[in-house]
């Protein structure tokens, strides 16, 4: 691969770029309040946690994360099992509608929430699914399911056919043949598609928000609400700023190696 | 690679027809049934037939004029982010190192800002861009800039528009990055053999190869641009006065702070129609490259 003169200085100062507002997030969640409100320093002088612990301490915080984390997982299962053999039909298959169909489910990942935002409170009341995590994990289906399906069928069709034939003359049926075969083979395309549903799920907060009210709280709100109601709490703000950094950054270490070609969807 | 015609292939799909129909199509038709009604509270509809439509699109009615003028204010926003996004993407993706740890390192800070909650993102930099706490604010207003994105209009549009590149440039760099990486080594060779320049290199070898790529991300960005909310709901409120309102925000505000359904409802209706003839557009051309350099691929 060919680079450009100078790639060093641009990298490093576009990672600089990246990094600085990262940083002065994680510098004010280790400063008291008193700090930050009066002196502008590059590092925390009088390094403290009391905003971590207090956050690790009081429920009405950390049961935020705990929330979040649940329609993050229910909804990675839910769009990775609907979307594999979805994926595998839009790749090896015609059928009747099937572009139609494969546009339908682009659109729909690029519907507006805030379009959702009203309807989905009313039909999540409705079944009475509303302020569970099974509401914001189906809400978010709808662009995590299109995503998935799309970044699968990339992977599959990466296998080379000859692999299914030789499975079904071998007497494989289509089940034993899908769960034996073609997952292992496109495990990392799995692993991928995985990343994505988590990761956009765990970003979205419009409708998590809107469809939550107590129980099933995720930690975004529960961010802008605290905030709002006891004046401006930067310190606390800032910690809880970089508690849910981490999830996402623990997850981009395990799939470092595809991300490349996750992003491009699976199809370089 | 042929396909071959099988409508047993629609079991297979029905999983997800179901599952995105039921968070697609029903409340649609929600919107829909709102879109045509007019409420009182408690309630209570009235028939309105297309009369919200109609203040929608007139600009001289209270509605229109907002709708069109956050419409005017959100495609401005997608058009600079994108001329600022692409361009630096291919560079970042052109100056990433070749081989060795460092090639990690770079992927996971890169994807960092990707994964941090869109809210968090905003608050990153509503923080960052204080004058009295932030950094950047802090330092801008110390070597004599008035910088103070809470009162000046174009303050605030600035920092969106920086917030927007911080956030999203990664994902054009990546998406480059991967396509950059699809070129075999002899292609290079080649053109060292014929005494090829550098811009001549990218022109007719890197360039081409991330035609593909490239589609794909100012699909994304300017789609997810299009529909943005979070952020700058969350560093500007929208503000100051409707500097920064764009569409969803405007949505949102109709429909969850007045609680006006028929307008929100309309105005969801004609938002999601233009986005998805803008889909539309970029998936024609994007099947269409496809099928230019692998035939009968299909659908994808």
């Amino acid at each position: 691969m060919h680079s450009i003169p100078g790639r060093r200085l641009i990298m490093g100062l576009f990672l600089i770029f990246l990094l600085l507002p990262i940083y002065w997030l994680v510098n004010m969640s280790f400063k008291t309040n008193g700090e930050i409100i009066s002196t502008m320093t590059l590092w925390p002088h009088a390094p403290t946690l009391q905003h971590y612990r207090r956050i690790f301490t009081d429920e009405s915080w950390y049961s935020g994360y705990i929330n979040s984390l649940e329609y993050v997982v229910i909804n990675t299962i839910i769009s990775i099992s609907v979307a594999l053999p979805a994926a595998y039909a839009f790749s090896r298959y015609r059928f009747l509608g099937d572009k139609h169909l494969f546009f339908w489910l682009l659109s729909n990942r690029m519907a507006p929430a805030a379009v959702y935002a009203l309807p989905f409170f009313n039909l999540y009341s409705a079944i009475g699914l509303f302020d569970t995590p099974w509401a914001v994990a189906l809400a978010h289906c709808i662009f995590n399911v299109p995503l998935a399906v799309w970044i699968l069928e990339g992977f599959v069709s990466g296998v080379p056919r000859e692999i299914d034939e030789t499975a079904f003359l071998d007497g494989y049926s289509f089940p034993r043949f899908f769960v034996r075969i073609l997952v292992p083979l496109i495990a990392s395309g799995i692993g991928v598609a995985a990343f994505f549903c988590f990761m956009f799920s765990w970003v979205e907060l419009l409708l998590a928000r809107t469809l939550t009210s107590v129980n099933a709280k995720p930690i975004a709100a529960v961010m802008t609400r605290t905030v709002s109601a006891a004046g401006m709490d930067w310190g606390l703000l800032a910690a809880a700023g970089v508690l849910t950094i981490i999830p996402g950054a623990l997850v981009i270490w395990f799939v470092r190696n595809y991300i490349a070609r996750g992003f491009a969807l699976g199809r370089v | 690679m042929d396909k071959t015609i099988n409508q047993k292939a629609w079991f297979l799909v029905l999983p997800v027809f179901l599952v995105v129909a039921f968070s697609a199509v029903l409340p649609l038709m929600t919107v829909v049934n709102y879109s045509m009604q007019d409420t009182f509270g408690n309630n209570q509809f009235f028939w309105n037939g297309v009369g919200w439509f109609k203040e929608l699109l007139d600009p001289s009615t209270d509605l229109g004029g907002r709708f069109l003028a956050s419409l005017g204010r959100n495609l401005f926003f997608s058009l600079v982010i994108l001329a600022i996004e692409v361009p630096l993407g291919i560079v970042v993706a052109l100056s990433m190192p070749r081989q060795g740890w460092t090639v990690a390192a770079c992927l996971v800070t890169l994807a960092l800002p990707l994964l941090i909650p869109w809210n968090v993102v905003g608050t990153i930099w509503q923080i960052f861009g204080r004058p009295d706490i932030g950094l950047l604010g802090y330092v801008l207003n110390h070597i004599g800039l008035d910088y103070n994105y809470v009162s000046n209009d174009i303050d605030a549009w600035v920092t969106v528009i920086v917030m927007d590149v911080w956030h999203w440039t990664s994902l054009v760099a990546l998406l480059c990055y991967a396509g950059l990486k699809s070129i075999p080594e002899a292609y290079y060779q080649a053109a060292q053999i014929d005494g090829a320049s550098r811009w001549a290199v990218f022109k007719a070898i890197q360039l081409p190869k991330m035609n593909r790529v490239l589609l794909i991300a100012v699909l994304l960005r300017f789609m997810d641009s299009f529909m943005i909310y979070t952020e700058p709901f969350v560093v500007t409120g929208g503000g100051p006065g409707n500097s920064t309102t764009f569409v969803s925000i405007e949505l949102v505000k109709i429909a969850l702070g007045q609680f006006d359904l028929g307008k929100a409802a309309a105005l969801s209706l004609v938002y999601n129609l233009i986005i998805l003839i803008v889909c539309w557009i970029f998936y024609t051309a994007m099947t269409n490259a496809g099928s230019e350099r692998k035939p009968q691929k299909g659908a994808a």
